[in-house]
């Protein structure tokens, strides 16, 4: 199925959501607004220590509270054979994943789970912790990612050796894997270049932000058969992490998705399911777990922490012709940092002849490290178009026309391998110079920076059912969590192709038995891969009703066409049938009708975008303020334009977030000292202007309403565009995050100093 | 400890319950009297996802004990708009697509009604600083802002 | 825990005296926090909420009675005392959200004894005092002398603040509060300078008194404040004095919120920068 140009009449139009007036009123049930007669409240014990030995865990006091029914430790959970379970743009390893579920002999991170209990109540539970006593002996932590790959560093796992790199190591380190993607000649290319730039920068965690706390609700009985009801990013992959973690069938569990309050990457995984499904069989009755926020931050989550090293050089002319990266990833408690993606996509806007990148995932003591919207690349960005900005500034030329000499365009090769089709990189960076933005004043201590980022997205498995009610209406029935509008999105596409009212659509997100497999929302895949199956669905559907229009006039399908909602007979009598009158008619047409489309889209197509950002500067007290922000995106085509925008904002905003505060801050004992919004501080709406949301439409040849992927891009150029935008203002370069303060008063004084 | 009796209105009704003296509030509301549409983000008064109306005045459910409720009158999310018709600040967040996952938006109503009830033609400043209390991830709180701003205009016009 | 929310100050006094572990409970948004984390475990809590003294705003001839549980929203609410104080209005307008300013009282910041309570140093600027009641009768004292350390107060077993005592203002007199915070809401103050000044006729400050929030174990008095700006129009070099003095009076620490280095300058640019504020009000007079 591939792009038309077509005249659309519900794509591209703004109806309300249709799980809206749940969403305002408080009837929208969320993960922890479940509740089942019977119900035994868990909690977790989690450590307090970065990394420790576990001598001996006594849970017998805990166990003798009158109202415990259950407590577990690692021994009680099974150890999986292994294997990896894709979880959208990561790969879940299932035996780290049980050692982070529950510490078996080592805690590795302050916050790792030791023991759980049930209890006939929350208060009881929480007594029940502080019975369970833990002899530790505490071991030296790293946090440092630079720290942790020195040879003499703290260990976290004594059977880990570095991958893909030559020799192979004799010795254990906290290095998991080297990752490289190069091309070309770099001598060659540097050689040629007139101009060099390297320089260093680096990050901190950061953590996702979502303001629902994990929660769920287990129920397992005596036969084996369990339901767990939760808020997450995929059903179908709590149920199969699950059923791994346990040992179980896939048809043992049905997992039934709540309303999920955000995610951003980090509700692809399991934290509380297996535990409340284990604490459910041992106790008998159905289990409920919430997180606190402070659990939230200490022990899921965050993104990693990084030391990246960016050289770039560039002809007189402005030609980049050698690029050459670094970078140092935090994977957390175990391997996978996203440090693959920030390989692949750090220089990915540009068509540079010769690169040589290379990425280094390691283990420290923080929470394992997942995934967090465009993972990996806005701190590969944030050093590469850094360093773009620089170049602008010593060849004076104006920075978006620097980045658009070197864009990619359609034809030119990825960095990762693959030659691109139409994608929207130099209308975006048209579209950003032509904006009112660019060519506004700015006045004492403002500064503008801009920044560009790139990320792939992905199709992958999405199945769809559209039920033809008897009076015309539809049930559309899909398997992807609504994070942010799909509902919307996806019946306002099976709308379009009936010919119909969205209205008329009624989505629902359904349980992990009843509809196929569905992968998770995420990666910037439901509108684009979902809304493919949703497509193909509907024209299953539309097929049907053609034929059992023709079996009512007594013709042949091929003589009827359908549009705007209604069967027509293309020769003969001119006659028509509307949904309603075939769908009344279906039990004896041959049944009623249902179209289905269980699919692996292919083909997402990347979305390149340009940010522009105004801040002033205090130089005084070191704040930054944003004063004005505009983003330029490539939506392929904008399916519910207000959605789009709102994607675009909202990521603009995390990126913001993380420019100007926030981080993982941890004492030396490596515990995290800022876990609450209190003091990890998320942006709050007197913090941000109105966000300017340009969305471009280069449509993506590989879905029939050209829809490319919107959610994930945004969050990629806003820490350098901050960066540059604070050059602008002051002359001075930030190159580690954040941008807080006390940092940018700092380098202000280094500066003035500097200049004696 | 034994719990302790509590009479109070919530949304118009008159209620009874019983609580834990550490109960909050929130706790009551959720786990008690089944009003889940307050939610719980952070518990300590960060993130106000937990508004509610306390005697018209707008506090978070998890800074208040439930046995505090003891004579006051309650107003949480469901008690805003009618069956027949949301109230415009609802109203204007769907219409203006003014909120993403959904789980912030009970507080914002509440926090947004209460503005405008106290100031019906706030400036954009204005808004921003009294929705401060109410975090929101999705949407970077652009639309959320023009929807108040919309229901403030459709609140004048429906008085004129 | 016990909960008991008297309705006289009488019967809270012997509440507090008589329960083991018992705290005052005014907004709560203190110790709510406090009690959710679990430590230290609370005896029992007094709610001075139904007390209607402690909820009170009065305007008398010798200045203001401020009730210990008068909330934030309460305060900033009330035309004549934000007219009169405005510095000690704006810093209580500070803590928290909307909804933190429903609940947060005046009493709660400065007895929590957090060294960066931010109407600490407004009411130190202020002169202010607070009138104590305990079980051994009724004292008054400095706000300045109720915080000993952080989370540490000077009140005995049983006592309690009950109102805040802010003289009456003369003409051309003025205050201002400023801190720092890396947003613009819902941080706690890395920094905080409240100024308090009197004007002649001429324009010349006649009086000045300086408190500090958040650059030391409690909210401090800048002594040499009135030394430096009394007898000036905030010249530049005095500003810069004042600013070199303030930095020079921190002793603050480490930590999540910010450097030692940063809040010594940071404190002494927000005293200069209040101080500009309460002398144009002051003018405006």
């Amino acid at each position: 199925m591939t792009y038309e140009p077509k005249t659309l009449k519900v794509v591209g139009t703004r109806p309300i959501r249709h799980d809206g007036a749940d969403k305002v009123t408080g009837r929208a049930n969320y993960g922890a607004d479940f509740k089942l007669p019977g119900m035994l409240w868990g909690k977790v014990l989690r450590s307090p220590h970065a990394h420790a030995r576990i001598r001996a865990i006594d849970v017998s006091k805990a166990k003798a509270l009158p109202g415990v029914k259950a407590v577990i430790t690692g021994g009680d959970m099974p150890m999986p054979d292994g294997g990896v379970t894709q979880a959208g743009e990561s790969a879940i390893n299932t035996q780290h994943l049980a050692k982070n579920l529950m510490a078996r002999d080592k805690v590795l991170y302050d916050g790792h789970p030791v023991a759980a209990v049930a209890a006939i109540s929350e208060s009881i539970a929480r007594e029940a912790l502080d019975l369970i006593e833990v002899d530790y002996e505490i071991l030296p932590h790293v946090i440092d990612v630079e720290e942790a790959m020195k040879p003499d560093a703290p260990l976290l796992h004594d059977d880990l050796f570095t991958q893909n790199v030559e020799p192979k190591p004799e010795k254990p380190s906290n290095v998991a894997q080297r990752i490289f993607v190069g091309k070309g000649d770099m001598e060659k290319g540097f050689s040629e270049a007139d101009i060099v730039i390297e320089r260093h920068f680096t990050t901190k965690p950061v953590h996702q932000g979502y303001i629902e706390p994990q929660a769920c609700v287990a129920n397992f009985a005596e036969d084996g058969q369990a339901v767990v009801w939760c808020s997450s990013q995929g059903q179908f992959l709590i149920r199969d992490l699950c059923v791994n973690m346990l040992g179980m069938e896939a048809s043992d569990l049905k997992v039934i998705p709540a309303e999920i309050g955000g995610g951003f990457g980090g509700k692809t995984t399991v934290y509380l399911e297996p535990l409340a499904l284990v604490l459910s069989h041992k106790a008998g009755r159905p289990v409920k777990m919430t997180m606190s926020r402070g659990e939230v931050f200490r022990s899921t989550g965050p993104t990693s922490g990084c030391a990246i090293r960016a050289k770039i050089g560039a002809l007189r002319d402005g030609t980049i012709v050698a690029a050459e990266m670094d970078l140092k990833f935090q994977a957390g408690a175990f391997p996978g940092s996203p440090v693959g993606a920030a390989v692949m996509f750090a220089t990915a806007p540009y068509d540079i002849p010769n690169l040589s990148i290379t990425g280094w995932d390691v283990c420290v003591n923080v929470p394992k490290i997942h995934a967090y919207r465009a993972p990996g690349a806005p701190n590969g960005a944030f050093a590469f178009e850094s360093v773009i900005d620089e170049l602008a500034r010593e060849l004076n030329v104006d920075p978006i026309d620097l980045r658009a000499k070197n864009s990619v365009a359609e034809g030119s090769k990825a960095p990762y391998g693959p030659t691109h089709g139409p994608l929207g990189g130099l209308e975006c960076l048209s579209a950003a110079k032509n904006h009112p933005h660019y060519k506004a004043n700015l006045g004492p201590n403002q500064g503008r920076g801009v920044a560009s980022g790139f990320w792939i997205n992905i199709g992958g498995q999405s199945a769809a059912t559209v039920v033809v009610n008897r009076d015309g209406t539809i049930a559309l029935v899909e398997g992807c969590p609504d994070i942010g509008g799909t509902r919307a999105s996806l019946a306002m596409m099976c709308a379009e192709v009936l010919g119909i009212e969205a209205e008329k659509v009624r989505p629902s997100v359904v349980d992990t038995t009843a509809i196929a497999f569905n992968d998770v929302t995420g990666g910037s895949r439901v509108t684009f891969a979902t809304g493919k199956a949703v497509v193909e669905a509907t024209e299953d559907a539309v097929r049907q009703m053609r034929e059992r229009a023709a079996k009512m006039w007594d013709i042949e399908p091929d003589s009827v066409l359908w549009r705007d909602g209604a069967a027509h007979e293309t020769g003969g009598e001119g006659r028509s049938l509307t949904i309603a009158q075939i769908a009344s008619k279906a039990a004896k047409t041959g049944g009623q009708i249902m179209g289905h489309a269980s699919i692996n889209a292919a083909g997402a197509g990347p979305s390149l975008t340009t940010h522009m950002c105004d801040v002033e500067v205090d130089r005084e007290t070191g704040r930054v303020t944003i004063l004005r922000y505009t983003t330029v995106q490539d939506a392929g085509k904008a399916v519910h334009p207000s959605y789009v925008e709102g994607q675009m904002q909202g990521g603009a905003a995390q990126g913001i977030g993380w420019a100007l505060n926030e981080e993982y801050i941890h004492d030396e004992q490596g515990r995290l000292l800022n876990a609450g919004f209190l003091d990890y501080r998320m942006p709050v709406a007197s913090d941000l202007p109105m966000i300017d949301a340009v969305s471009g439409e280069v449509p993506n040849p590989n879905h029939p309403f050209g829809v490319r992927g919107v959610g994930e891009a945004p969050i990629v150029p806003p820490l350098a565009a901050i960066s540059n935008a604070i050059y602008d203002a002051t002359g001075v370069r930030m190159r580690d995050l954040p941008f807080s303060p006390p940092r940018v008063l700092a380098a202000l004084e280094e500066a003035e100093r500097a200049k004696g | 400890m034994p719990k302790i009796h509590v009479s109070t209105t919530v949304n118009g009704d008159t209620v009874e319950f019983l609580c834990e003296t550490q109960e909050t509030v929130l706790d009551v509301l959720r786990n008690t009297l089944g009003l889940t549409g307050t939610k719980e983000g952070c518990g300590t008064g960060d993130c106000g996802a937990c508004s509610v109306l306390v005697d018209g005045r707008l506090v978070c459910g998890c800074l208040m004990l439930g046995v505090e409720a003891e004579g006051k009158e309650i107003v949480t999310v469901e008690g805003i708009g009618s069956p027949d018709r949301l109230h415009p600040v609802q109203q204007k967040f769907l219409e203006d697509a003014a909120l993403q996952c959904g789980f912030c938006t009970p507080g914002f109503i509440v926090a947004a009604k209460a503005l405008l009830d106290s100031n019906p033609e706030p400036t954009e400043t204005e808004i921003r600083y009294w929705l401060a209390g109410n975090l929101c991830r999705c949407t970077g709180y652009d639309k959320i802002v023009r929807a108040v701003q919309d229901a403030a205009l459709e609140m004048k016009g429906q008085q004129a | 825990m016990e909960y008991q929310s008297p309705a006289s100050i009488d019967e809270a006094v012997a509440a507090l005296a008589a329960l083991e572990g018992a705290r005052v409970m005014a907004g709560g948004t203190d110790l709510l926090v406090q009690l959710r984390s679990g430590a230290p475990r609370l005896g029992a809590i007094v709610d001075v909420k139904k007390i209607a003294e402690m909820c009170s705003i009065e305007e008398t001839a010798e200045g203001f009675s401020v009730g210990a549980a008068v909330c934030g929203a309460q305060l900033t609410g009330h035309d004549a005392f934000s007219r009169a104080w405005p510095g000690v209005a704006e810093a209580a307008g500070l803590i928290g959200s909307t909804q933190i300013q429903g609940r947060a009282s005046l009493g709660g910041n400065v007895c929590n004894a957090s060294p960066a309570a931010d109407t600490t140093p407004a009411l130190i600027a202020a002169r202010a005092k607070a009138e104590i009641v305990g079980p051994g009768g009724r004292r008054i004292v400095e706000v300045e002398k109720i915080a000993t350390g952080p989370g540490k107060t000077s009140l005995g077993k049983g006592e309690m603040v009950v109102r805040f005592l802010l003289p009456a203002r003369p003409a051309r007199a003025a205050d201002a509060y400023l801190r720092m915070i890396p947003r613009t809401e819902m941080d706690i103050a890395v920094a905080g300078a409240g100024v308090s000044l009197t004007l002649d006729r001429g324009g010349v400050v006649a009086d000045a008194r300086v408190g500090l929030g958040a650059v030391a174990p409690t909210a401090l008095v800048l002594d040499q404040a009135a030394d430096i700006l009394t007898g000036t129009k905030l010249e530049d070099d005095v500003l810069a004095r004042l600013a070199a003095a303030a930095g020079a009076a921190a002793t603050p620490i480490d930590d999540k919120r910010g450097t030692i280095d940063y809040r010594r300058k940071v404190v002494g640019v927000l005293a200069k920068r209040a101080a500009l504020i309460a002398y144009q009000r002051a003018g405006e007079r």
